[in-house]
């Protein structure tokens, strides 16, 4: 039997996570197929608005990552698709996928949408939640990817209108499902999930009363390209809405429902929806949220969380809604809800909106059964603490939402994760299956007169409608250095790149400028053909006469025509002075430094070590283990002392990995691919190494907040979780027989004016401790004083059992401190109970202080070295929270665990596996590759003032001493193109290639 | 002055207001024809200088268009273009310029309504201004 590995990977599932796990791997060696069940990738991100904390536009950040994966030469999407057999073991997989039919041809369409204008049946549209409607011939979203229409099956009544409308005859009705074997080495699933139908629910009226939505209804409402163009509208009339409600745990954390998980989106998407809510209302709109608890838990949110009260003045009312009447005169609606003192209140609102949270889909029992992975009691995935992107079958990993309800930054996290542990598995077969295109050698044409060919598209009748291309092209002729020009029904399709091609060779063609639709989608394509014919790739210019033209001035052709002329004359200007251009080649040191030998430190190890690269761990304590050295059980209660040694074995039987203990980072110098670190090593630092390496995982990890407030320090009998958590695993059990009354305080150092943000873990960590306790000593009373319970997750069930087994919870809030005192050496707690509305006395024997996450002291020390951010609460801070969690802006530095926020142990593991990932995406090639269109000084002209430096986001210009003279040098690994340093030089020495200021200006003069 | 037809150019940046204004073509949001657009990768690389030869050639008003502040593809070219903007407005009073020729606009890849709003508002402004004379 063959035992070769397969170099290839099965994603399963288009979402943000499946995307990212397939770039993952395809940059790095890896053949990727991607199927969805869907027509188009892009899962619900590509639904959503706008996306929380940072109110970033959702398909801005995304679209990017939608035609990367399009483009790729390694990435094979399989729209319509799904798993119907799977045979084989982990490197050696055959899977059976049966492709539906989709009855155009992929190949042919140019999704220049002619075709929907005429069909005549009109069906709900799945992609706006059924708020619109759709053709039957259609495509999911403008920028869907493929970008190829679809018809459905189902509701088409084949009246052949599109099949004649379809100049590019790409309309099939006989295509048929295919049914094929892929081979794969490995398995990632990120399917996604579905939202909870809250029809079940029929107190609230979803699918009667019309201005009842879900959240993700409401979503498409507010989005620009949704069902009202992004106008805040009801859906029972288009009114503007005055009053808007949430109401939150609509289909979470109820177990009637079989629900009893918190889906840890909902309460931070609701405050984001009543932000964005507020933003696009003119008139003033009153929005208010309904809740048990507050989980805004991640980085950010907690900040996100406080402004929406403070500075939009977002109303939030602990209460759960009992019931929902609709007026029938004005469809407005009566909530009725019972408050915190117990008190029934109704209020009227004119939209209400269900904070619907995140179920499984349903066929995931089948696929877990084909696939024979394990799901848990809610039918998510289930996997394990210690390996958290794991499946129970070796060579299936999972990602995302199917793994436990997640935000968008953990499944991109996990996803890198998953692709990272498919590596590992795979390593032996990397480059194997990657395809790589042979091109024939450059032509020299630096010495050249321009000789410019300009192929103006009709796009069907998308351009050809409404602007005169012929007139065009005859107009286009007369330019400067035009020496050939034509019109072609489509110049995207195939044979038009094979005409681009000869007519290259037939008239000597040096630039080629294309007159089509938007460079964004096809600027790729046109510079492949020109390369194909001997070209330069950047020896090419587009001018946008579709989407920047035709379409937008439809009944106005002359003016049109106008236009296209102008745009085309601009773009042949600048075709003129186009040169060739490189990706300057960088050697790669094949080597990482980890800083940090936490368990973050070490995932990263591991994982990159197991793929053959050579790691240096750099911990400075004098041992590897961090906070784990003090955690002994999880709140799934495994052994966490096992593990840990389990682990520090792995890492100090590895070969690859070098670690030093008691050590320092005393300087870090170079850039992504070539590092050079001076570390310093042992108890007196008498010993310095020097290391080269490519890339630097940042894993410093965080600390416990040692508590100054309650009287920590001055009394024995208050201790922290983690003191408590030693006593309890370490001690002899029976010193708890005595504390007959236990009480627990919560967000002690979180939450409040000193530190702002939630610490995340602490909810989870003081009802396993609370738990663990009642264990050893049933009899003991246990209060848990609480601002949120934030157990989030599958930790709910955690709750639900500490409630159950009679823990109390009693909660605080700020405007009604806590008071602890000390009464003839009695400890004496004061409390306002928010139901009884008076204060409540307890005597506690022990008193137990849930204190916060705070970030290591010396990672300011860390980040300055490495010229990368830190937050003001002094975490470390990622290129994009929502899509780069891992990633710093700075090219090879990434970041994992604690130092980036507090987070459980499974998140840290999880996040130092995808940090590996992504860091392989650079260590797996001998080569980086920079970008071309980047900055570059003129040495002669450069007076060395620095304003350039200082405006670098990226730190990638440095100065240099030439000829007596300080001048600025542009760092060409880490220069990202965006050309800020060009505009702001004062003595005109730096330049933009691809965008240079003759270029530019050539453009402006031509207009 | 009714057949008046203004030269505008407007400057989009590659990832957000580019993305913009393709996404009112695709949503086929009709708008009035009068402006070219320039597009560069970032806000942040318009150099003073092209705005400042743009008048001089004989335009009637500029656009300047980028990301959402915060959503910057280059983490922060949009306050650098910021920063210009409102440098050149004070140059153009200077050089007696009406400063309403000279406008930024944040516009992100899914606001094609709002693109064609600001692009018909600017055009309606430099109309009724009129030629520089």
């Amino acid at each position: 039997m063959n035992t070769q590995k397969i170099g290839a990977v099965l994603v399963v599932g288009g979402g943000i996570g499946g995307i990212q796990a397939s770039l993952d791997l395809a940059n790095s060696g890896f053949k990727v197929y991607l199927i969805d069940s869907a027509p188009a990738i892009g899962g619900i991100m590509a639904m959503l608005d706008k996306t929380f904390p940072t109110n970033d536009c959702s398909m801005c950040i995304m679209a990017p990552k939608l035609v990367e994966c399009a483009r790729h030469l390694n990435i094979k999407i399989i729209p319509d698709a799904k798993i119907e057999g799977l045979s084989g073991d982990a490197g050696n997989f055959q899977v059976k996928v049966r492709k539906k039919a989709r009855y155009i041809d992929a190949k042919k369409c140019t999704g220049c949408g002619e075709c929907k204008k005429h069909c005549p049946i009109e069906v709900a549209d799945r992609f706006n939640q059924g708020l619109t409607r759709r053709k039957t011939i259609y495509i999911d979203y403008p920028q869907a990817v493929p970008a190829v229409y679809a018809i459905d099956k189902n509701n088409c009544i084949g009246c052949g209108v599109c099949e004649k409308l379809c100049l590019a005859g790409a309309i099939n009705y006989k295509d048929t499902d295919i049914v094929e074997n892929i081979n794969v080495g490995a398995i990632i699933l990120s399917p996604g999930v579905d939202v909870f139908d809250p029809k079940v629910y029929t107190k609230f009226g979803y699918g009667i009363y019309k201005n009842v939505v879900t959240s993700l209804e409401f979503e498409r409402i507010l989005s620009a390209s949704g069902p009202f163009s992004g106008h805040l509208l009801r859906p029972y009339e288009g009114k503007i809405p005055k009053k808007i409600a949430f109401i939150q745990c609509v289909g979470s954390r109820d177990p009637q429902v079989g629900k009893n998980y918190c889906s840890s989106v909902c309460c931070t998407y609701a405050i984001k929806e009543a932000i964005i809510a507020k933003e696009h209302s003119k008139n003033g709109l009153e929005t208010t949220v309904f809740y048990m608890d507050i989980r805004t838990f991640g980085k950010g949110f907690e900040d996100y969380f406080n402004r929406a009260k403070e500075e939009y003045g977002v109303r939030f009312i602990r209460a759960g809604v009992s019931k929902i009447e609709e007026i029938s005169e004005t469809k407005n609606l009566i909530l009725y809800y019972e408050n915190e003192e117990g008190a029934i209140k109704k209020e009227e609102f004119d939209m209400v909106v269900l904070s619907v949270g995140l179920v499984p889909k349903p066929d995931m029992w089948n696929l877990s059964r084909i696939l024979r992975v394990n799901l848990n009691n809610f039918n998510f995935c289930r996997t394990s603490e210690f390996i958290p992107v794991d499946t129970i079958r070796d060579g299936i990993f999972v990602c995302g939402t199917f793994a436990g309800p997640k935000d968008i930054p953990e499944t991109v996290a996990q996803a890198s994760a998953a692709a990272g542990r498919a590596m590992a598995l795979l390593t032996e077969s990397r480059g194997s299956l990657v395809a790589k295109k042979k091109y024939p050698d450059e032509v020299d044409v630096s010495n050249e007169k321009p000789r410019i060919g300009v192929f103006v598209c009709h796009c069907g009748i998308n351009i050809g409608g409404y602007v005169n291309v012929p007139e065009v092209v005859e107009y286009v002729k007369q330019l400067p250095d035009v020496v050939y020009a034509e019109n072609n029904l489509y110049t995207c399709s195939q044979d038009t790149q094979k005409r681009i091609i000869e007519k290259i060779r037939e008239h000597k063609l040096n630039r080629v400028v294309v007159a089509s639709c938007t460079p964004r989608t096809h600027e790729p394509l046109f510079r492949e053909t020109i390369r194909e014919a001997g070209l330069n790739q950047y020896l090419f210019e587009m001018a946008n006469i579709r989407d920047q033209c035709s379409w937008i001035h439809m009944y106005e052709p002359e003016s049109a025509t106008e236009k296209a002329k102008d745009l085309v004359r601009m773009a042949v200007a600048k075709a003129r002075l186009l040169a060739p251009l490189k990706r300057v080649e960088i050697d790669v040191i094949q080597k990482a430094l980890v800083i940090g030998g936490g368990i973050a430190g070490m995932s990263s190890a591991l994982l990159l070590a197991e793929q053959g690269f050579e790691v240096f761990l750099v911990e400075k304590e004098n041992e590897l283990g961090g906070n784990l050295r003090h955690i002994y059980k999880t709140v799934e209660n495994r052994d966490v002392r096992y593990f840990l040694n389990q682990t520090i074995e792995k890492i100090r039987a590895n070969k690859l990995i070098k670690v030093y203990t008691n050590a320092r980072i005393k300087e870090i110098t170079g850039f992504v691919g070539n590092y050079r670190t001076k570390i310093s090593v042992g108890k007196f630092e008498d010993e310095e190494i020097e290391i080269e390496h490519g890339v630097v995982i940042v894993a410093t990890g965080a600390q416990e907040y040692k508590p100054t407030e309650y009287l920590y320090g001055k009394d024995s009998r208050i201790i922290t979780q983690r003191e408590l958590e030693e006593k309890i695993f370490n001690h002899s059990t029976t010193e708890f027989f005595n504390d007959k009354t236990i009480v627990m305080i919560q967000c002690v150092g979180s939450r409040d004016n000193e530190r702002k943000y939630c610490s995340r873990i602490c909810c989870s960590q003081a009802i396993k401790n609370a738990l663990n306790l009642l264990e050893i000593n049933p009899d003991a009373n246990i209060y848990i004083l609480y601002k949120d319970i934030r157990t989030y997750g599958f930790k709910e069930e955690l709750y639900r059992q500490a409630r159950e087994k009679g823990i109390v919870f009693i909660r605080y809030d700020d405007a009604k401190k806590l008071e602890l005192q000390t009464e003839n050496g009695k400890l004496k707690i004061k409390i306002f109970e928010p139901i009884l509305k008076e204060d409540l006395i307890i005597d506690p024997d022990l008193i137990v202080l849930s204190s916060g996450i705070i970030a290591e002291p010396n990672n300011a020390e860390i980040a300055k070295m490495l010229k990368v951010p830190i937050n003001s609460d002094g975490f470390f801070l990622e290129a994009h929270v929502k899509l780069r969690p891992v990633d710093f802006a700075t090219e090879g530095v990434f970041l994992a665990g604690m130092a980036h926020s507090p987070m459980t142990i499974a998140e840290s593991i999880a996040q130092a596996q995808a940090a590996a990932a992504r860091a392989t995406t650079i260590l797996s090639d001998k080569k980086y590759y920079a970008e071309a269109t980047i900055s570059s000084v003129n040495e002669e002209l450069c007076a060395g003032c620095g304003m350039c430096g200082a405006l670098c986001p990226y730190e990638a210009i440095v100065y240099k001493e030439k000829d007596g003279k300080k001048i600025s040098s542009v760092n060409e690994a880490l220069c990202k193109g965006c050309g800020t340093c060009v505009a702001s030089c004062p003595s005109g020495a730096m330049t933009q290639y691809g965008f240079t200021k003759k270029q530019i200006m050539a453009m402006v003069e031509a207009l | 002055m009714s057949d008046y037809k203004p030269k505008i150019i407007v400057f989009c940046c590659n990832w957000c207001s580019y993305a913009g204004a393709d996404l009112a073509g695709v949503s086929r949001l009709q708008m009035n024809p009068n402006f070219r657009i320039i597009r560069t990768m970032c806000s942040g690389r318009i150099e003073p200088e092209f705005i400042l030869t743009a008048f001089k050639k004989g335009v009637d008003g500029i656009l300047l268009t980028g990301c959402h502040p915060g959503d910057c593809h280059y983490i922060s070219g949009n306050y650098k273009a910021l920063r210009r903007y409102n440098a050149l407005k004070l140059l153009l009073k200077e050089m007696g310029i009406d400063d309403r020729r000279l406008k930024l606009e944040w516009i992100s890849a899914g606001e094609g309504a709002r693109f064609q709003e600001v692009i018909n508002n600017f055009i309606k402004t430099i109309t009724e201004l009129g030629p520089i004379v």
